[in-house]
C-alpha cells in the first residue's frame, strides 16, 4: 500500500486535473480564472509536500531537534502565491473591462459579437 | 562599478518603472525617462557583450550570497547575445514610440503604459541573465503580467479578450515550467542551473527527471508559441498597440527560445535531450508543420498585422527546426535567426505602426495606394519584407543559408527543398501587401495621406537598413552565433 502513503501527491494530481479541465471546458471567464487558481494551488501543494520530512519540524534551531522540513520550497511558494494573486487581480481587471466592452463574460457570446479568428 | 553590470541590467529598468509611473501628469517626461532607461540598459548590454566576446564568463552573486544558496547571474556568449537583441530593440523602439503611443493611448494612461513597458523589458532581461531556475519563473511572470497589461491597452475591444487568452495560456505555460522545476528540485536539491547540470547525470535515468523535462519543454513551448501551442499569438499581436507589437514580436518569443536552449543544451545536456529522449524527432515535425501551416494561413489574411503575426509563428518554426537538427550548425542557425528575425520583424511592425498612424487602420483596403502616399514607409516595409522572405543580401538570407546547410549536413535534403518552398509562401504574402500598396489607387478618404513623421520613420529605417547591413556583412552575426552556440553546447552557464 505504498501508493496510499503518497496521498498528498494524489490530491495534487486530482486538483491539477480539475483546475486544468475547468480552464479548458468553461466558457465563463471568471470560472476560467477560478480553474486557473485551482491549477496553480495544486502546484503550491506539490511544492509544500515535497519539502515535508517525516518527523521533521519547522527549521528553527532548537535543542534536541535534528530533523527539519526543507524551508526553501516554502519560500518559493510564498513568491509563487504572490505571483498568483497578481495574476488573478490582472485577470479579474480584464474581465471587468470585457464586461464593460461586450456586456457579457461568456466566451461564446463574445465570439458571436466579434470575430477573433 | 563594472562588476555590478549584470545586476544593473535588471535593476535600472525595475527602479525606473515606479518613477515613470509617478510622472503620471506628463506623458512626455515619462517617455523621456523611459527612453533614457532603455538606452542605459542597451549600453550595459553592449558592455557585457564585448566583455564576454573573448569566450569568458561573468558570474555575479546577488547580495554576495554564494551559489547554490544565493541567486547567481551568469553572462556568457549566449545570453549576452540575447541581451543585445532586447537592448537594441527597446532602444530603437522608444524614439518611435513617442508619436505612436500619443496617438494610440489616451493621455492619462501614457505614464502607466511606459511603466508596464519597462517592467516587461526588465522581466525579459531578468529571464536572460539569471542562472537560477526559480528566478526564471518569477521573471517570466513579471514580463508576462506587464505584457498582458500592455496588450489590453489596444484601442480595439478585441485587445481585451486577446490579452485574456494570452493570460490563460501564458499562465498554464509558466505553471508547467514551475512543476518541472519542482521535479528537478526533488531529485537534485538545487535550483542553480550550473549545479543542476552537474548533478543531473547521476539521476537522469529516472521517470521524475523525464517528467521534469516534459513539463519544462511543454511549458516553455507555450511561451514561445511553438505550433500548435501558438493560439494566443495572432490575436495578441494583432490587437496590441503598434509599439507593443514591435517590442513583443522582436523579444518575447526569442527570450523563451533562449530559455528552451538553456535547459535543453546546458542543463539537461545534449546527450539526455537529443540522444536519450530523441527530442529532435519530436521538434522536427512540429517545426515543419509550424512553418507550413501558419505560412499558408498568413497568405489568406486581410489584416496585415495579423498576416505578420502568423508569419511570426512560422519564423519560430524556423528557429525550432534549427534546434531539431541536433547539430552545432543547426543550433547556430537558430541562434542567428533570433537576431535576424528580431530586426526584420521589428522593422516590419514599425512600418505597420507608421501606416496605422496615418491611415487609421491596417486591413488591405486601408493600404490601397500607400506606396505613392507614404513611399519611405512602404520602402522600409519592402526591404524588411525581402529579409523575411530570405532574399540574398538581407539578414534573412544569412539564416536560411545556414539552415539549409544544416539540413543538408544532417542528410535531410527534402527539408532543404521544403525551406525553399516556404520562402515562396513568404514571398506570396509579402507580395499581397506590396500589390495593394503600389498598384491600387487610394479611395478619396485616404488620397490626402502624408508620409509618416520623421521620429517614426528614422527608427523604422534604422532597423530596415540593418537587415541589409547584416545581410551584406553577415560575419558579425555568424561569429556571435557561433560563440553563443559553443557556449550553449559547452555545458553549464
Amino acid at each position: 500500500m505504498e501508493w496510499l502513503g503518497l496521498y498528498n501527491y494524489w490530491v495534487v494530481v486530482a486538483l491539477m486535473m480539475i483546475g486544468f479541465y475547468i480552464v479548458i471546458a468553461q466558457d465563463n471567464l471568471i470560472k476560467k480564472l477560478v480553474g486557473l487558481n485551482i491549477f496553480q494551488t495544486s502546484v503550491f501543494v506539490f511544492f509544500i509536500s515535497l519539502a515535508y520530512l517525516e518527523g521533521g519540524t519547522a527549521p528553527i534551531a532548537l535543542e534536541g531537534v535534528t530533523q527539519y522540513s526543507n524551508p526553501l520550497p516554502h519560500v518559493l511558494i510564498l513568491t509563487a502565491i504572490v505571483v498568483g494573486v497578481a495574476l488573478t487581480a490582472m485577470g479579474l481587471a480584464l474581465v471587468v473591462r470585457v464586461q464593460e466592452a461586450y456586456g457579457t463574460i461568456e466566451e461564446d457570446e463574445i465570439h458571436q459579437q466579434d470575430d477573433l479568428h | 562599478m563594472t562588476e555590478h553590470l549584470p545586476a544593473l541590467q535588471v535593476a535600472i529598468g525595475l527602479t525606473a518603472a515606479p518613477v515613470v509611473m509617478m510622472l503620471g501628469r506628463s506623458g512626455r517626461l515619462a517617455w523621456a525617462l523611459t527612453t533614457l532607461t532603455c538606452w542605459a540598459t542597451f549600453a550595459v548590454a553592449l558592455a557585457l557583450f564585448f566583455e564576454v566576446s573573448d569566450g569568458s564568463v561573468i558570474t555575479y552573486q546577488m547580495g554576495g550570497w554564494a551559489p547554490p544558496w544565493g541567486i547567481e547571474y551568469v553572462i556568457d556568449a549566449a545570453n549576452a547575445w540575447v541581451l543585445v537583441i532586447i537592448g537594441m530593440i527597446s532602444a530603437v523602439v522608444m524614439p518611435f514610440a513617442r508619436r505612436s503611443v500619443e496617438r494610440e493611448i489616451s493621455a492619462s494612461r501614457i505614464a502607466m503604459f511606459y511603466c508596464a513597458f519597462l517592467l516587461a523589458n526588465a522581466g525579459l532581461i531578468g529571464i536572460t541573465v539569471t542562472a537560477d531556475a526559480f528566478n526564471i519563473f518569477v521573471f517570466f511572470e513579471i514580463s508576462a503580467l506587464a505584457s498582458y497589461a500592455l496588450i489590453a491597452m489596444g484601442r480595439d475591444r478585441r485587445a481585451l479578450i486577446s490579452s485574456f487568452q494570452y493570460l490563460i495560456m501564458g499562465t498554464v505555460g509558466t505553471t508547467f515550467l514551475l512543476i518541472g522545476i519542482g521535479f528537478l528540485y526533488i531529485m537534485t536539491g538545487t535550483l542553480n542551473l550550473g549545479d543542476l547540470a552537474a548533478r543531473l547525470p547521476e539521476v537522469a535515468d529516472t521517470r521524475t527527471i523525464r517528467a521534469a523535462f516534459g513539463f519544462i519543454a511543454v511549458g516553455i513551448s507555450l511561451k514561445l508559441a511553438l505550433f500548435p501551442l501558438h493560439l494566443w499569438l495572432p490575436n495578441a499581436y494583432t490587437y496590441a498597440p503598434s509599439m507593443v507589437t514591435v517590442f513583443l514580436s522582436a523579444t518575447a518569443t526569442k527570450v523563451a527560445i533562449y530559455v528552451l536552449l538553456r535547459f535543453v543544451y546546458s542543463v539537461f545536456g545534449f546527450q539526455f535531450s537529443f540522444v536519450d529522449l530523441s527530442m529532435g524527432w519530436v521538434l522536427m515535425p512540429l517545426a515543419l508543420l509550424g512553418i507550413l501551416v501558419p505560412s499558408l494561413v498568413a497568405v489568406f489574411q486581410t489584416n496585415v498585422k495579423r498576416l505578420l503575426a502568423y508569419s511570426s509563428v512560422a519564423q519560430v518554426g524556423y528557429m525550432i527546426l534549427g534546434i531539431s537538427f541536433a547539430s552545432t550548425l543547426g543550433l547556430m542557425a537558430s541562434v542567428m535567426h533570433l537576431f535576424n528575425h528580431a530586426i526584420t520583424k521589428a522593422a516590419l511592425f514599425m512600418a505597420i505602426g507608421c501606416l496605422v498612424y496615418r491611415l487609421g487602420g491596417i486591413s488591405l483596403t486601408h493600404l490601397a495606394g500607400a506606396g505613392q502616399r507614404m513611399p519611405w514607409t512602404m520602402a522600409a516595409f519592402v526591404t524588411a519584407g525581402l529579409s523575411l522572405i530570405g532574399v540574398p543580401l538581407t539578414a534573412g538570407f544569412v539564416t536560411k543559408w545556414h539552415l539549409i546547410q544544416a539540413a543538408l549536413e544532417g542528410g535531410y535534403w527534402p527539408i532543404a527543398l521544403l525551406l525553399l518552398g516556404t520562402s515562396l509562401l513568404a514571398a506570396l504574402y509579402i507580395w499581397k501587401v506590396v500589390e495593394v500598396a503600389y498598384f491600387q489607387t487610394p479611395d478619396d478618404e485616404h488620397a490626402q495621406v502624408k508620409e509618416a513623421p520623421l521620429s517614426m520613420l528614422i527608427p523604422t529605417w534604422v532597423l530596415a537598413g540593418s537587415t541589409v547591413v547584416f545581410g551584406i556583412y553577415g560575419n558579425f552575426t555568424v561569429n556571435s552565433a557561433r560563440a553563443a552556440a559553443t557556449a550553449l553546447m559547452g555545458g553549464a552557464p
